[in-house]
């Protein structure tokens, strides 16, 4: 069985699996689509109460939770929509323009 | 067990046979009666195979496509128009590798409408990436659907199939046909078991993913890999079949042609008409041949120049037009196949037939003449004409 985690762009076609099919759950883990965004959300942790809104609203399940607590960004998957910069009541996010991570 | 059906009873017997696990199923003449026969052998509980009655044939082949990567068997019959419909999806089902079986029972696509035989819906599809083979007969009907499953479910192959008749010659036509008992179609086809399939809850399973540019190619490579596998896989399967029945299938058949100087190469029920014109001739010391192509997809090209090597003048006949203003599909193929014969015989296409014309053995005996004309003059004259349409211009 071919896994996706030792599938990348050098793979052979003779590699490869028939109709690209992925015989596990959860591969878009190691797929990086953080490289489309635009603008990027930067975390403020003293400001933030761990009220959880960002998480449920984010569409890229890019926020990631431990313990109860959110933790910074999972800047892999983040498109940048600002999405969890409208939903927090707290200054505990702000946007930057641009993709990259400062 | 002989009976007489026509050919579209024959591929529902088939089906019924057979007992696939879904048949996505949407009526359109002339191949309504295969849905048709198939719902009383759900009803009379002659089978337990899940009915899905859709909305277009969009939608049976969604259900086909869903159903076989679920790992289920699924079936599904459509002409024309319907296969028109269904032609995003005939690309799904075989770039996704899924070894569904349709029964194309082939009639013009339009337009004019027109509900007749010629091959312009399945020649529409013949770069989806399916397996093709075409019937003769009622019985060739019947014989490819059984080989079908055993073809396209192979591991290295897993590719889906499109199993074509005749529309109203053969599929309404009542012809003696010899079936196979149930148990013996059964044991044929043998249990589908897929090494991937959706419901395989061990084993989570994502079909037919986004591919992007660094990853598709490679696909289609694999692809079309299979597509080469699939020659040697119908063979082998055509030597299993004639063991349980008797009957013999190659890529395609070759009629008169140990000798032939003069041959014709065309598909299906036409052949009939043929064989009658080449036994004619034949009669008159001619030396005619015919090759039936049976398999247009994967295309026998390597075997048809050893098929046509010793002839001295070859007529393709296309029931298709294929507006390439330079020839019909099948003459495209064969013509190309010839390039690397150091020898090559002179080849003319013929388009004829279309929207259900009719041909007869006259008009066939009227190509071989052009034929030995060809031969005798070395003079081809017009490289692809037409047959059978009235005109103020006389030509054979």
């Amino acid at each position: 069985m071919i896994y996706a985690k030792d599938i990348n762009e050098h793979t052979p076609w003779q590699d490869l699996t028939p109709g690209g099919e992925i015989y596990e759950p959860g591969t878009a883990r190691l797929f990086n689509t953080g490289s489309w965004r635009t603008n990027t959300p930067v975390f403020h942790e003293e400001a933030c109460k761990h009220c959880m809104l960002c998480v449920p609203f984010c569409p890229d399940n890019a926020i990631p939770v431990r313990d109860g607590k959110r933790l910074d960004f999972d800047y892999m998957h983040c498109k940048g929509c600002g999405i969890c910069e409208e939903v927090c009541p707290f200054p505990a996010i702000t946007m930057v323009s641009g993709g990259a991570v400062k | 067990m002989s009976h007489r059906l026509s050919g579209n009873e024959a591929v529902a017997y088939a089906m019924k046979q057979i007992n696939p696990d879904v048949m996505g199923a949407f009526p359109i003449t002339p191949s309504t009666e295969i849905p048709e026969y198939f719902a009383q052998y759900v009803a009379n509980g002659e089978v337990n195979t899940e009915y899905v009655a859709v909305e277009s044939e969009h939608s049976s082949m969604s259900v086909c496509i869903a159903a076989q990567a679920a790992g289920a068997r699924a079936v599904c019959a459509t002409s024309s128009c319907g296969l028109a419909l269904m032609y995003e999806l005939l690309y799904v089902a075989a770039s996704c590798r899924l070894p569904i079986t349709l029964a194309c029972v082939n009639r013009a696509l339009s337009g004019p409408i027109n509900i007749n035989h010629d091959y312009s819906d399945s020649m529409g599809g013949r770069d989806a990436g399916w397996i093709q083979i075409y019937a003769e007969n009622n019985q060739e009907a019947y014989d490819n659907f059984i080989m079908a499953m055993p073809i396209g479910e192979h591991p290295g192959v897993r590719l889906p199939v499109m199993t074509c008749m005749d529309g109203f010659i053969t599929s309404h036509a009542v012809e003696n046909i010899e079936l196979l008992e149930t148990d013996v179609v059964r044991r044929f086809i043998g249990e589908y078991n897929p090494e991937h399939y959706l419901l395989k809850k061990e084993n989570p399973l994502a079909v037919g993913p986004y591919d992007l540019s660094p990853y598709y190619m490679e696909h289609k490579v694999l692809q079309a890999e299979a597509m080469k596998v699939a020659r040697t896989r119908i063979l082998e399967v055509a030597t299993k079949f004639e063991k349980i029945s008797g009957r013999s299938y190659g890529l395609f058949e070759e009629y008169r042609m140990e000798d032939a100087e003069l041959a014709l190469v065309l598909m299906g029920s036409t052949a009939g008409t043929a064989k009658a014109a080449v036994n004619k001739l034949r009669e008159d010391g001619v030396k005619a041949g015919l090759v039936k192509i049976r398999v247009f997809r994967p295309f026998p090209g390597e075997e048809l120049v050893r098929a046509l090597a010793g002839t001295r003048a070859v007529a393709v006949m296309d029931k298709s037009e294929g507006f390439s203003g330079g020839g019909g599909p099948l003459f495209a193929e064969t013509r190309s196949a010839l390039y690397d014969l150091k020898e090559r015989p002179y080849m003319i296409d013929i388009v004829y037939g279309l929207g259900g014309r009719d041909v007869k053995v006259e008009d066939i005996e009227k190509v071989f003449g052009r034929l030995a004309d060809i031969a005798m003059t070395g003079e081809i004259g017009p490289l692809y004409t037409h047959m059978g349409q009235r005109s103020k211009e006389e030509r054979a």
